[in-house]
């Protein structure tokens, strides 16, 4: 079996950042860029699986990004992937959420996959509409926000959670499935790990090798980005003087009272 | 010149970081206040191969440079000193003896549990009268039918107590050598030998929560062939141990003055004087600047020595250097970064106190800023 995990390489999200606003996109110079956290996740489920499943089973992972971060991605591999795909060609700069979906669906029909793992959301840009548009390009079922996730006889079964508890929903393979925070902690590259990865493969992969029948990039993008700002500025609190602690509390429960948080 | 960190020093770098702000930086403050030895972090630092990181993998090891584990120990010692030194002590002192002395069947039988972090093991140089005056041990071992007996006191000895100590080398004087001076010996005492007795943990200062004890050897016996390397040599092994360990207490040090940095720049931040936070203050500023300038100082004669030692290069003075570079700047770095706090940082609830009490070792242990000085003077021709 194999178990595809789109992995994107985002800045860090403890990172402060900055918007160009000339070209409106994210500054990345100084900042340093990691596995998307939700990816890890998604990383973490597909191991999991393999572990349970042993056998031939196979974790390749998958990203599109810029040449520059290409070494980004062998923590992936340090974390237990078997080996990686890297998707990169200027041609993609610009691509917006349907761009991205479609040029990545290409490329992941030319990997071939049982099973596709993705993050329920991208740290960045935040979208989260990318395992939907790839489902779609791709064919095949998406099953979303899974808690948990098992394989037998060429079936999923995934407990999904939902606001109310969870739903179990069964589907074939080939699928596409995003995860759930409660999934399980992402594990820590071993030093073993670290030291295998770099004799893994990280193949590469350009537009011309994946074959597209409609555009992608700036070109290709249907939405433009028209403006942006930062989140506003946190106004001053209010201050209370209190005579004596008693005053003070009763002070903070109005408060609280007047704002229905008690 | 490159200075540059390859791929794989950066993702260990970063792992280490992780996992020593994730899982070691929340219990430092509980663990030493209980004197709790971190037998949990110590069990997950072996499985993500920590215990044995710079070991080759055929014994168990993780196949990392000097500089990795250098840039780990940093890491570790930023969140806490007392899980650092375990480590450190662990591997430069405990695991390194066997991988550079041990026959095939010692390094089978030791090495690989201890680079797994299964075991740990102490080394035992110190006695309670002979501490950086090594050559004059006390400790002795007379050979009687096929077995040392061992009789004398080891003291400050790093993990030589836990429940997962698996026993401790020592130096001995184990006859007279032709020239009239005592010939010494390394001999491995595995923890269940009779008339080896431990005893309970020191209270320090700080490192609280490492295992530090006194040993004493009452006729304690140990088979001929415990013996570590060939016999006499023990003066000559413990030398080269230390001078590979004085690369890990300048990293701890100066993971110790990064964390102190840490502590100091968020306080600084947070905390208002006078209408403002006080790092716009150039009292304080400049107070953050220089530690930051020292640190960086310190961090790269302490890399150079270890990418000397990884190039198989003589390695000795750079890391006498570091060494007592990185120990006092940790000093003058924690008690800075404590002066920032006020008032705060003399309080128990500020893990800036608990550096300032774990700072002061990385003075004296080993080899005293004063016996460094010695090192470097003769290693310089005075």
């Amino acid at each position: 079996m194999k178990i595809v995990v789109t992995v994107k390489l985002v800045p860090d999200p403890n990172a402060e950042k900055r918007i160009d606003s000339a070209t409106k996109r994210l500054v990345r110079s100084g900042v340093e860029t990691v596995l998307n956290p939700y990816d890890e996740y998604a990383l973490e489920a597909a191991l999991q699986l393999k572990e349970r499943a042993g056998g031939d089973t196979s974790v390749v992972v998958f990203s599109m990004a810029p040449e520059a971060l290409k070494e980004t991605l062998r923590k992936a591999l340090a974390m237990g992937a078997d080996e990686a795909v890297f998707l990169s060609d200027a041609g993609l700069e610009g691509s917006d959420v349907w761009a991205t979906a479609y040029a990545m669906s290409q490329a992941l029909k030319k990997i071939g996959f049982d099973l596709l793992i993705v993050g329920g959301l991208t740290d960045d840009g935040s979208t989260g509409a990318v395992p939907g548009a790839l489902a779609e390009h791709l064919g095949v079922p998406c099953i979303t926000n899974a808690r948990k996730a098992e394989i037998a006889d060429g079936t999923l079964r995934v407990e999904r959670e939902t606001d109310s508890g969870y739903q179990t929903v069964r589907g074939p393979l080939p699928a596409l499935l995003t995860t759930a925070l409660t999934f399980g902690e992402p594990r820590y590259a071993s030093l073993k790990g670290i030291m295998g990865a770099k004799k893994k493969t990280i193949a590469p992969l350009t537009l011309a090798d994946i074959g597209l029948d409609l555009a992608v990039g700036s070109d290709g993008a249907k939405m433009q980005l028209e403006a942006f700002a930062p989140p506003p500025a946190r106004g001053k609190g209010r201050t209370v003087e209190a005579a004596d602690g008693a005053a003070g509390a009763q002070a903070i429960f109005d408060f609280l009272k007047e704002k229905k948080l008690v | 010149m490159n200075f540059d960190l390859t791929d794989e020093q950066r993702a260990i770098q970063s792992l280490a970081r992780e996992f020593a702000q994730n899982e070691v930086k929340p219990r430092a403050e509980q663990m030493d206040r209980d004197e709790a030895f971190p037998y949990e972090l110590v069990a997950k630092m072996g499985e993500l191969g920590f215990m044995g990181l710079p070991f080759p993998e055929e014994y168990g090891g993780a196949g990392g440079d000097t500089v990795s584990y250098a840039l780990a120990v940093m890491e570790i010692a930023r969140a806490d000193a007392s899980t650092a030194i375990t480590m450190a002590a662990h591997v430069s002192l405990g695991a390194t003896p066997f991988y550079l002395f041990g026959t095939q069947e010692q390094k089978e039988r030791y090495l690989v549990p201890l680079a797994q972090g299964k075991m740990l093991w102490g080394f035992g140089l110190t006695e309670p009268n002979a501490g950086s005056d090594a050559g004059n041990v006390s400790t002795k071992a007379t050979l009687k039918d096929g077995n040392w007996v061992i009789n004398g006191t080891k003291a400050f000895i790093t993990n030589s107590g836990t429940s997962i100590s698996g026993g401790t080398t020592i130096t001995a004087v184990t006859g007279t050598r032709p020239d009239g001076k005592p010939e010494i010996s390394n001999l491995i005492v595995p923890q269940d030998t009779p008339g080896f007795v431990r005893s309970k943990k020191y209270k320090k200062m700080g490192w609280r929560a490492s295992d530090t004890r006194e040993l004493s050897f009452a006729d304690a016996t140990v088979p001929e062939e415990n013996l570590l390397g060939p016999r006499g040599e023990g003066y000559h092994q413990f030398l080269t141990i230390l001078d590979g360990g004085r690369i890990s207490v300048a990293a701890l040090s100066i993971g110790l003055a990064t964390g102190a940095y840490d502590e100091a720049i968020k306080y600084a931040k947070e905390r208002h004087a006078f209408g403002r936070p006080i790092s716009k203050f150039q009292a304080i500023s400049f107070k953050l600047v220089d530690m930051l300038t020292e640190i960086e100082h310190a961090r790269l004669m302490m890399l150079r020595a270890a990418w000397e030692k990884d190039q198989g290069r003589d390695y000795v003075q750079s890391a006498s250097f570091a060494k007592l570079f990185a120990g006092e700047l940790s000093h003058r770095v924690v008690n800075e970064a404590l002066q920032v706090h006020g008032g705060y940082g003399f309080m128990d609830e500020y893990p800036i106190s608990r550096m300032y009490r774990d700072q002061k070792i990385n003075e004296i242990g080993e080899g005293t800023n004063e016996v460094q000085r010695l090192v470097l003077a003769r290693l310089m021709g005075l």
